[in-house]
């Protein structure tokens, strides 16, 4: 009988197919008794990268505290598109309060548990870049500075999606959005100094901070996992494409995904009490013109001309932050 | 209704005195309201507190604007203006003084209601800080007879616990104790 | 138990004995006292079973007592002034939400410009936000209201504001009886909510409402503020059952069966008013006074009931909506219409200003003879305003009256 030789290409992952591994290293979403914390029925767009991100995550932290999870969602896209009153999609406890104080919400809701003698239950805040980086900034300090118990989850598609593609302070150097419109000696967004909250969370030395991406889903469940198993205040920022914003193809979220740690623009990296301790390695580097073209958002940095000093500027934020992270080892 | 004014600077405890003179009146049965009123600076700015004793429940809310006694805790404050405002032609004045500033004999209220007393040295003596808050009041009950000496130091050691109780108790009594004499010396030579 | 007490610490006791779970607490003048005082019982554990979070924010504070009322504990905070402005989004979400959470006010005036001294502009300029307000006279109805809030709060499912007037009262020593731990226990349950987080039944709490649905739901807020004007005068007399005193209820008239001027006003100032009433009686004047404590829900029928009977009405308020009048009085000339009386406004005691007897015995007399103008400023210095109105109409700078007055202090002349 003729043997088929299997190839794995993309080894390091577990993108091979979860049917070909131990049960204990497949993802949560291939178990047939997974949670659906985030069901179907939901109003999110075709190729959603926050929906996508948002199923794994909650599953993995109801998996890992075995359903005794509460959680408290910022206002944003996640929170409209998965709660269409009267209809829910959430099949968990969940509350939404208001834009900026998730993390404040959570922090009542762990205090209660805690004063209530409940410490399986576990407390999750989730919110997009703006309600984390911009209007959610201080309670999220805050809830650092006092390390109170809650896990908080970050999605970012670099914009204030929801209400129609404005500009946040995640929003990268370049991209084209409502506020920042492709035009006159500046086109796009600023080049400013950025924001980024992963190395702020490492300022305030939480027990556990972490980057993830919707291009490594395993990766991000097992770090959402373990993240949900520790005391203490938790940070994961996950990237999530969004092909409405960015101007990508639905079906390429992931691909645009995996272009952002590929080019080194989304370092994935995990960091313990402000010290890193781990990072994904790129595997193969691509040049960041990979990852902008195939997202409407940077178009003008193509069209009509090929825009080579700002594409060199954010080729050196690419360089930057492999250097920094160490990522080609 | 008895009224008291107490004038003094940030960080010289007139708020307290106010309150240690309420408690000490609620100790007797009595009601009693005492509240401050002060602006936004700090240590060292002017400030007023009030107080108002009566057998009855005091509903008036606004500042004691006619005192029947006034303390005043900081000597450098007496060239205010308006500071002796609305006193009982037959009301007290006890200032904080070691020796009779000048000026004093045109206060508007008799003479054996008048009183100086060197509060501060009082306070550094038996308290070791320049704190005269509860000296004052302890010359005030002897001066006014109005709050019995042990309702002052019952009220002085529920607001200071321990060794500060018992230092600031010490200094009241002293100060008690030298008004009195004082007093019985000048109605003594009076007759 | 009787005791000569700060009227914070009256109040930080009382909540104390209601047993809150999880307090958050941002400071701001003049409720700091409040809040240390309960942060020091709960580290001393005088307070037990109890959670006191250091919040960064006044929006904080009370997110966090969102969080935590969601998940069925008994929440508290307090605050004033800005911090009720900076925390504004929150108050409307709370009453939103339908949770109970109980919070102070200390009563402070609004800048700008800054002001610490009290007045009602604050917990005035959340009164349509859906939350009850109750204001006290006294401390010690300060530290009972506090007691009924929270039975209230819980058996309706709405928040509640407690507002006690910043420094006159949060700053007073008076004599008040804090109850015991028993009394307080018989009379308020644990509390107990319909909808709650918990991770054994869940559930979605904060979905966004269309137009198909968020009529019905406003018009059942507004329902549920009915409700509680039935509730209000049950608690207060099932309070006065258990703790033997009146406190709380709708409103409270003083010498107003009979009077034909009737002095309406909100919080301690109602002290001041009735001895001024006790005095002007003594000369013969018929003149009575009504002290509100509900101010929301607002007691239309039962202020109708209580000052129909008048001929001249003196709403004393220490507060005013800028660019109309007072606010007050608006709803109470509302409540009254149809009725053959007048309403006077008395704005009065903004940003602090003293109110006195004397003053007010001026004022009261006026309206007796039918003298009062609609909108009378209490105690207003002609001098500065007028200087400054002249100086207007000849020349048209702006900037913010605070500093323009002293620019005209400085120099009759402006260049």
């Amino acid at each position: 009988m003729p043997v088929t030789e299997l190839k794995f290409y993309q080894t390091g992952t577990f993108t091979i197919g979860n049917r070909l591994l131990g049960e204990e290293d497949r993802a949560g979403q291939s178990a047939a008794n997974r949670a659906n914390s985030l069901n179907c029925g939901h109003r999110a767009c075709q190729g959603c990268g926050e929906a996508l991100g948002a199923r794994y995550a909650i599953d993995a932290a109801i998996r890992a505290s075995k359903g005794q999870l509460v959680v408290a969602n910022a206002t944003g896209c996640l929170e409209v598109f998965s709660t269409p009153y009267p209809e829910s999609s959430w099949q968990i406890a969940w509350m939404h309060s208001l834009f900026g104080n998730a993390a404040a919400v959570a922090t009542g809701i762990a205090a209660a548990m805690k004063v209530k003698g409940r410490n399986d239950v576990r407390v999750l805040a989730q919110g997009g870049d703006g309600g984390t980086t911009d209007i959610g900034f201080a309670c999220l300090s805050g809830m650092f500075e006092r390390n109170d118990d809650v896990l908080y989850v970050c999605y970012d598609n670099e914009g204030y999606m929801n209400t129609g593609v404005q500009r946040s302070s995640a929003t990268p150097p370049a991209a084209r959005t409502a506020t920042t419109p492709a035009m006159g000696v500046e086109p796009g967004n600023r080049f400013g100094q950025g924001k980024s909250i992963p190395l702020i969370a490492m300022a305030h030395q939480i027990p556990f901070v972490a980057t993830a991406s919707v291009a490594n889903l395993r990766d991000l469940e097992d770090k959402i996992e373990r993240a949900t198993l520790m005391r203490g205040s938790r940070y994961v920022h996950v990237h999530v494409p969004c092909p409405l914003g960015w101007g990508s193809e639905p079906s390429d979220t992931i691909k645009v995904a995996r272009l952002a740690v590929e080019t080194g623009l989304f370092p994935l990296f995990e960091a313990e009490f402000g010290a890193l301790s781990g990072h994904t390695a790129i595997r193969r580097r691509v040049p960041v013109e990979d990852y902008l073209r195939l997202q409407k958002r940077f178009a003008h940095l193509f069209r009509p001309v090929v825009d080579v000093p700002r594409i060199a500027h954010i080729q050196a934020i690419a360089d930057h932050n492999i250097e920094r992270f160490d990522l080609l080892n | 209704m008895f009224q008291i004014r107490i004038h003094g600077r940030g960080g010289q405890g007139v708020v307290s005195a106010a309150e240690m003179l309420s408690v000490a009146a609620f100790l007797e049965g009595k009601y009693a309201q005492a509240f401050p009123s002060f602006g936004s600076e700090r240590t060292g700015a002017p400030v007023m507190s009030f107080c108002r004793i009566d057998y009855k429940p005091i509903r008036l809310r606004e500042p004691v604007l006619q005192p029947d006694a006034l303390i005043i805790q900081d000597p450098t404050l007496l060239h205010l203006p308006g500071l002796f405002d609305g006193l009982d032609p037959d009301g007290f004045v006890l200032v904080n003084s070691s020796h009779q500033p000048a000026g004093y004999a045109a206060m508007a209220c008799p003479r054996e209601h008048r009183l100086f007393i060197g509060a501060t040295e009082l306070a550094l003596k038996h308290v070791g800080r320049p704190l005269p808050n509860a000296v004052l009041l302890g010359a005030f009950s002897a001066l006014t007879g109005r709050l019995h000496i042990e309702s002052i130091l019952e009220a002085i050691h529920e607001k200071f616990p321990g060794k500060i109780g018992d230092a600031n108790d010490a200094a009241a009594q002293a100060a008690w104790q030298v008004v009195r004499e004082t007093r019985m010396e000048a109605h003594a030579t009076a007759n | 138990m009787l005791r000569q007490i700060e009227g914070s610490r009256a109040v930080a006791e009382s909540v104390a004995l209601c047993r809150p779970e999880v307090i958050c607490a941002y400071p701001i003048t003049p409720q700091t006292h409040i809040v240390e005082g309960l942060g020091e019982m709960v580290k001393s554990g005088q307070l037990k079973g109890c959670d006191f979070i250091n919040v960064e924010s006044e929006f904080a504070a009370l997110s966090v007592a969102i969080g935590s009322s969601a998940a069925g504990a008994r929440s508290y905070t307090a605050t004033a002034s800005q911090g009720l402005l900076y925390m504004a989004e929150a108050v409307y979400n709370a009453s939103g939400l339908g949770l109970p959470i109980v919070m102070t006010i200390g009563n402070r005036a609004i800048g700008a410009p800054i002001n610490i001294w009290n007045d009602h502009s604050d917990s005035m300029s959340m009164r349509d936000a859906g939350w009850l307000q109750l204001h006290a006279e006294t401390n010690q109805e300060a530290a009972d209201l506090h007691i009924q809030a929270f039975k209230l709060a819980e058996e309706l499912s709405l928040p509640v504001m407690v507002c006690m007037d910043g420094f006159i009262l949060t700053h007073a020593y008076e004599r008040v009886d804090v109850p015991t731990q028993q009394q307080v226990d018989a009379f308020l349950p644990p509390f107990a909510p319909r909808q709650v987080l918990d991770p054994a039944a869940p559930l979605s709490i904060g979905a966004m409402v269309g137009p198909e649905a968020f009529m019905e739901v406003r018009y059942l807020d507004h329902q549920k503020q009915s409700q509680a004007l039935e509730l209000i005068p049950e608690l207060s007399r099932e309070f006065r059952d258990a703790f033997g005193r009146d406190s709380g209820g709708l409103l409270r008239g003083y010498r107003a069966t009979d009077a034909d001027t009737l002095v309406v006003a909100m919080g301690s100032v109602n002290g001041t008013i009735q001895e001024t009433v006790d005095q002007l009686r003594a000369e013969g004047m018929k003149i009575g006074s009504v002290s509100l404590c509900s101010y929301r829900p607002f007691p239309a029928e039962a202020l109708r009931r209580a000052l129909g009977c008048a001929s001249e009405i003196v709403v004393v308020e220490k507060c005013v909506a800028v660019g109309m009048g007072g606010i007050l009085s608006m709803e109470i000339r509302n409540a009254l219409s149809g009725l053959p009386l007048t309403v006077s406004t008395v704005v009065a005691g903004l940003g602090g200003r003293a109110i006195t007897q004397k003053a007010l015995r001026a004022v009261f007399q006026r309206a007796q003879f039918g003298q009062l103008q609609p909108l009378t400023f209490l105690g207003l210095n002609e001098n500065v305003v007028s200087r400054e109105l002249e100086r207007q109409r000849d020349r048209r700078h702006s900037g913010p009256p605070a500093e323009n007055i002293l620019r005209d202090l400085r120099s009759p002349v402006c260049p």
